[in-house]
Parts: structure tokens; C-alpha cells; sequence
């Protein structure tokens, strides 16, 4: 399964983390993990409207004999970060915002990637359970 | 997408029963200030049991929801926040909830009687003999 949302508006967001949620439960993530998933893909999403207007959330799975997994590609064509370092402080923020986003989505993931500069803004994360 | 704000004397309650977008938070928060000024409501619960994603904005706006609520004077109490929100919530760092919360409506309603009673305000009923 492979969809892509486009991010242009508040709506978007409810969007995004509904379909991120709905795949994580049919794959048979726990409760906990389809609320993670979620949250981390409404935290993202809602930086690429506040930051660069409109841009693009990738959600797809993968599976293999033990495991099965999501990947969510969040990305923009924005103006960048400036600074990566200090945009993963917890409270750093240039918009207002609690600077919670971008920390608290990592702590919430398996796997959390970023990588920004003007005009491409990614952000890759993707969580993994193993097949009971 | 309005969320119903319902009045029992002069308390509020109102039960986000849906998934929320950004702007849909910001005016239900006007929503009930506007309420709570108008019949200057002495408690307000606002209860969460169906939101199943609390994010820090949408945490944001509950925090700063029940602190404009005291500045009007009134008493909040945050109730049915669920164990896999309180998770996510706690993880994600930061103290995201700072309102005092309870488990349900009805344990956030004895605890808004009980400290509306303690600071004086007995009368739960609206008065309106003087109308």
C-alpha cells in the first residue's frame, strides 16, 4: 500500500493522520503505536503549513517474513531549516509553536530522518514490529 | 465543526466527540470563553474520552483553553484523557498537559462542585431572582 496526501490546508492534517492511523491498524500495530504514528504524522504535517504553505506526506508499508513496517515521507518545498541542530531542541521554535514537533516526534519513532535545504525539506520515519 | 457546549447551572461541559482540525480547536476555545463569560460560569470540564490523537498543539490549546478559563474565574478540569494519549503525550517530552485532569465526567464534576464550594461559591444555580 502506498498513498500520498497533499498537505494544503488545516484539513489536510486530520487527513494525513487518519489514513497513517488506519494503515498502522490493519497491519496490526497496537493501539499505542497507531496513536504515535499519528501524532508524529500531524506534528509534521502541520510544520510543512506553517513553514512552507503546502507539501506532501508519503505513507507506505513494507513487510517481509518477520516484520512489518510503515514509512512516512513528510516534505516540503519550503525555504529549508537553517538549522537542523537547534530545530530538534526541545522549545526551540521560530513560529510560535511549542517546539515540541520535531524532538517529540523522533522520541515517538523507530526510525527518524531529516534532511533540509532550501527547497527540499524531508523528513523520513518509519516504525517496525516484529510478526509474532 | 462545533463542538456542543452544554450548561448545568453554572457549569459547562463540553465533550470533543471529534477529530479535531487546527481551526476547529481555536474556535471551539473562543466558543466556550464567550460562554463561560456570559453566564460566568464558576466551573468548566471539558472532556476528551473520544479524541484518540492529542498533539502539541491540539495539548496546547486545552493548556492555554483552561488557563484563560481561571483568568474569567472559573475552575477547569480536563477528564477522560486515554492511557495511549497520556503515552504518546509523555514521550513526546515537555509537560503537554498542565490542566488538572480526571478520569471521567462525572469524578470532573464532584471535583468542580467540591472546589467551587471551597472558594465561597456555594450557589451552583443560576441566580436570576434579580431579572
Amino acid at each position: 500500500m502506498s498513498e500520498t496526501i497533499r498537505i494544503d490546508e488545516p484539513l489536510d492534517i486530520v487527513k494525513a493522520r487518519s489514513v497513517a492511523r488506519q494503515l498502522a491498524a490493519r497491519l496490526g500495530f497496537s493501539i499505542g503505536d497507531q496513536t504515535r504514528l499519528a501524532t508524529a504524522v500531524s506534528e509534521l504535517t502541520r510544520n510543512i503549513l506553517q513553514h512552507a504553505g503546502k507539501g506532501q506526506c508519503h505513507i507506505s508499508d513494507c513487510q517481509n517474513n518477520d516484520s512489518v513496517g510503515i514509512n512516512i515521507v513528510v516534505e516540503d518545498n519550503g525555504s529549508g531549516i537553517p538549522d537542523i541542530e537547534k530545530a530538534m531542541i526541545d522549545g526551540f521554535t521560530t513560529s510560535g509553536g511549542l517546539g515540541a514537533g520535531l524532538p517529540g516526534s523522533r522520541r515517538l519513532m523507530d526510525h527518524f530522518a531529516i534532511e533540509s535545504k532550501p527547497g527540499l525539506t524531508k523528513v523520513t520515519i518509519g516504525l517496525v514490529r516484529r510478526i509474532k | 465543526m462545533k463542538i456542543p457546549i452544554l450548561k448545568l447551572g453554572r457549569i459547562l461541559l463540553a465533550s470533543i466527540q471529534v477529530d479535531l482540525s487546527d481551526e476547529d480547536a481555536l474556535q471551539f476555545q473562543g466558543e466556550l470563553l464567550q460562554e463561560i463569560a456570559k453566564i460566568e460560569a464558576l466551573g468548566v470540564a471539558i472532556d476528551i474520552t473520544s479524541m484518540d490523537v492529542v498533539d502539541s498543539f491540539m495539548a496546547r490549546v486545552i493548556n492555554d483553553t483552561a488557563s484563560m478559563a481561571r483568568l474569567l474565574g472559573a475552575e477547569v478540569i480536563v477528564s477522560g484523557v486515554q492511557p495511549y494519549v497520556a503515552m504518546t503525550l509523555v514521550e513526546m517530552g515537555r509537560e503537554l498537559i498542565g490542566a488538572d485532569c480526571a478520569f471521567n465526567l462525572e469524578q470532573a464534576l464532584n471535583m468542580l462542585k467540591s472546589r467551587i464550594a471551597s472558594r465561597g461559591d456555594m450557589q451552583l444555580e443560576q441566580d436570576n431572582t434579580h431579572e
